[in-house]
């Protein structure tokens, strides 16, 4: 109980900043907007390619993979707002304060979550006035959503582990990069099965492959791997959530 | 014919757009070979003057010349005499110490064969020798004050502008930097306009204290007679029952004359030794008790305090905006 | 009096010497663009099947992209090292010596300039090595080499415009995601022939950075075209133009003597 008071307080404070702060809330919004505009305006072609085969346009394609990419890369930002916390002194008051510190992870865990359903929505608005296509009767489109939050959740978790042991802003190259490669390591343009070489190697053991795919299958209305991908976000978001506890108790300790 | 190092300033202002009279019509002339103490409280307008004078700001109305040039109309023959070091040290964090000496005297054109020679003699001037190749970034305050103060001597400067050379800084470091200006200013000529807010630096250091607040010049003369001018020691109490604090000034006023005091009763008296039992004297006859009492030999703050009401080591809540970057607008 | 030679190359030692200085700001212009390169190449490959694409090879396609990826990076470090100075009061100290105000911002794009032909150099090594040959032969290289220095050139002094106008390092790192923007809305992914999106087409046909981009692909796969050597040259040399003109009137203001 006493968990969720901290978690509110900090969830509330950290939302609090990013919405009355527009250095913060316009990018998180335009960011994924541009990269939709870039691959669904731009390489839409690609639908041409023998062998693409995906039900549904390519805008509603893309869409699926900038609304996961929204998602994770709002948990890294999150955590560059935990980092600059640490670095102005303010994480010192919360630990002080807080009787239970792990509400604090799990406010900015609430936090990430609530900046990006903001996010999400507008997403969402901006696709279907472009023109994306929801395939079968609609009632998948809440299991995409569910994917992309639980994916929110295991990009902050490792942000958040990774600011809490670095404690500088300067650890920013680190949290973002390695989400990057995931994602894009990904069948970003094309599915997995035009993917050839090393590129589809990588692809095949990536994690993320499984959930995008997923995610695409959702919209088109043709479920499949469900399990393999709620399976495969849930794990990533149970050992993150391990590295970020372990993180605030490395804190805990620096003082 | 060399020009003689003085500094000389006539009504000089500096007014910002939308923002305050920083400096407001200030005169003043620093002899050749003199160290001249700049003091005031933080936004006094000291290191805006310093600015003006080394040509990095213009002035709004008034005229300056350092060493016979124009800071205005001569600013490359100003900027060839002077050497500054500023409020910010100013380094490249990523340079060693020795590689800021190279750049600073390629840039200040002086011979190829003498940088070398030049950048080892300053560095051993200023102590730093064991440090000159590790980056900047690793040295603490007091070294970065030192290289600072090399390089404003690569190119032997003839005046020398130091703004609030020893702000944070250890009282080691601090005595160390002194030592080397008394020495330029003694041994080499050179003439030194020093700004501080701290009282004994100036009171140590200078040959003459100029006190500036708002803008303006309050106070000009030597530490000692500017002492002398505020006098006598001033004797200061502090009634145990504030109500008692206008009787207390009433019978102080008895000793000499009345002198601002916010937290009691002050009087300036004629003599410390013998006033001193007749004014303690006069309290216990009149049943007035005291919670403290204090003789104040005369101090610049003195001198601050008589000249504008005001406290010098209190004085530091004015605005400060005349950092280096609000100085360009 | 030193020469304004000597102070630029005084400066631009030390903006070579500061960028070396800070290993971020050279691994990050040299890997990064390669990674994305590495993604986009496998993730892509499939376009070469589309008709009309100009070549089997997405790597030798996509290889075009870091040369003007490497060039934004040179913008943000060029104008982030400036900045610096500025805020730390180190402008004022080169204020102070003899230095010309030309030499400052000449000394600073050298070191840009520098920098620049060594990324493409880097580029241009690991293209060869994943077995990429530039259709324009050794002379297309020395000419890649040179566009590669005036594209740093340019984008070097819009850096140091914004550094100079604002005084801030954060103000600089703010133009990223706008450079990045035109990067991404161009011919970047895709020939703008075969773009299918029209308004994406039109906005890649009216982005400049698409001419850039085309110039360099065009020594890369084509050979000796013409017209993408006249409009890519033309564009840098314009945004070159007006980047030092305003850097030019920027750096007075700022030194304020």
């Amino acid at each position: 109980m006493r968990n969720l008071t901290v978690a509110r307080a900090v969830a509330w404070r950290t939302l609090h900043n990013v919405f009355t702060n527009k250095a913060l809330v316009i990018p998180q919004l335009a960011f994924p907007l541009f990269f939709f505009a870039a691959f669904a305006g731009g390489l839409s072609r690609i639908h041409n390619v023998p062998g693409f085969d995906f039900p549904e346009n390519y805008t509603s394609f893309q869409f699926v993979f900038v609304l996961l990419q929204s998602a994770a890369f709002g948990g890294v930002f999150t955590g560059f707002g935990i980092a600059r916390d640490f670095e102005g002194g303010f994480a010192k008051r919360l630990l002080l304060a807080a009787p239970h510190r792990t509400g604090i992870v799990l406010g900015y865990a609430a936090a990430a979550l609530g900046r990006w359903l903001v996010t999400a929505a507008f997403l969402t608005v901006v696709g279907f006035a472009v023109g994306i296509k929801v395939g079968g009767d609609g009632v998948d489109l809440p299991a995409l959503y569910l994917l992309a939050a639980i994916l929110n959740t295991a990009a902050l978790f490792w942000a958040c582990g990774v600011a809490m042991r670095l404690r500088t802003m300067q650890a920013g190259p680190i949290m973002q990069m390695p989400v990057f490669l995931v994602l894009f390591f990904a069948p970003v343009y094309v599915p997995l099965n035009l993917l050839n070489g090393w590129i589809h190697d990588v692809a095949v053991i990536n994690p993320v492959t499984r959930i995008l795919e997923a995610g695409r299958s959702f919209i088109a209305g043709q479920p499949t791997e469900v399990a393999a991908a709620f399976g495969a976000a849930v794990a990533l978001s149970a050992l993150f959530s391990v590295w970020a506890m372990r993180g605030l108790r490395k804190a805990e300790a620096a003082g | 014919m060399a020009h003689p190092n003085t500094i000389e300033v006539e009504g000089l202002v500096r007014q910002f757009k939308k923002g305050p009279r920083a400096v407001d019509g200030i005169n003043l002339r620093v002899e050749p070979g003199e160290i001249y103490g700049f003091l005031g409280p933080n936004g006094a307008g000291k290191s805006t003057t310093v600015l003006m004078l080394v040509t990095l700001l213009p002035p709004t109305a008034g005229t300056a010349r350092v060493a016979g040039y124009d800071v205005v109309k001569e600013g490359p023959a100003v900027r060839a005499t002077i050497g500054a070091a500023l409020q910010e040290a100013a380094l490249d964090p990523l340079l060693t110490g020795r590689e800021h000496l190279r750049l600073q005297s390629a840039l200040q054109a002086l011979p190829r064969e003498d940088r070398r020679t030049r950048s080892d003699e300053l560095l051993e001037r200023v102590g730093l020798t064991e440090a000159a190749d590790r980056k900047v970034r690793g040295y603490s305050g007091g070294m970065k004050r030192r290289l600072d103060l090399a390089l404003a001597l690569v190119h032997r400067p003839r005046v020398l502008f130091l703004d609030e050379p020893t702000t944070g800084l250890d009282p080691q470091s601090r005595s160390a930097l002194w030592q080397e200006v008394a020495r330029l200013a003694r041994d080499d000529g050179v003439t030194v306009f020093l700004t501080t807010q701290y009282l004994e630096e100036a009171d140590v250091l200078a040959d003459r204290v100029g006190i500036i607040d708002h803008g303006h010049i309050v106070a000009e003369g030597t530490p000692a007679a500017l002492k002398a001018e505020v006098g006598r020691p001033t004797l200061e109490a502090i009634p145990a029952d504030p109500g008692d604090l206008e009787r207390l000034r009433a019978i102080l006023a008895r000793f000499g004359e009345p002198s601002p005091s916010s937290k009691g009763g002050a009087v300036r008296l004629a003599s410390a030794d013998g006033d001193l039992a007749a004014v303690v004297r006069a309290l216990d006859a009149e049943h007035v008790r005291i919670e403290q009492l204090q003789v104040h030999q005369p101090s610049l703050d003195d001198v601050f305090l008589a000249k504008t009401g005001r406290s010098l080591e209190g004085a530091a809540d004015d605005d400060d905006g005349m950092t280096m970057g609000s100085a360009q607008t | 009096m030193s020469t304004t030679l000597d102070q630029v190359v005084l400066l631009a030692r030390r903006s070579v010497v500061r960028t070396v200085r800070q290993p971020a700001n050279i691994l990050g212009p040299l890997i990064f663009p390669m990674m994305l390169l590495a993604v986009n190449s496998g993730g892509l490959k499939a376009e070469t099947h589309l008709p009309g694409f100009p070549t089997h090879s997405f790597v030798a396609f996509a290889l075009a992209v870091p040369f003007i990826q490497g060039a934004l990076f040179a913008t943000m470090n060029s104008g982030t090292d400036l900045a610096r100075d500025i805020q730390t009061g180190f402008l004022n100290r080169l204020s102070l010596t003899p230095m010309r105000g030309a030499a400052l911002l000449a000394g600073q794009l050298g070191g840009a300039i520098t920098l620049g032909v060594v990324q493409a150099c880097f580029y241009l090594a690991v293209g060869l090595a994943v077995g990429v040959r530039p259709a324009s032969g050794v002379g297309g290289v020395f000419v890649l080499l040179l566009f590669s220095a005036l594209i740093a050139l340019a984008f070097g002094a819009a850096g140091s415009f914004a550094a100079l106008k604002t005084g801030s390092g954060e103000a600089v790192q703010s133009l990223f995601p706008i450079f990045f923007v035109f990067l991404f809305i161009s011919s970047m992914n895709i020939p703008r022939n075969l773009i299918g999106v029209t308004w994406f087409r039109d906005a890649a046909t009216i982005n400049p950075v698409s001419y850039l981009i085309e110039c360099v692909r065009s020594l890369i796969i084509t050979g000796w075209n013409g017209e993408a050597l006249a409009l890519g040259f033309g564009i840098a040399g314009l945004v070159a133009v007006a980047a030092l003109t305003l850097a030019g009137r920027a750096l007075p203001q700022r030194l304020a003597r």
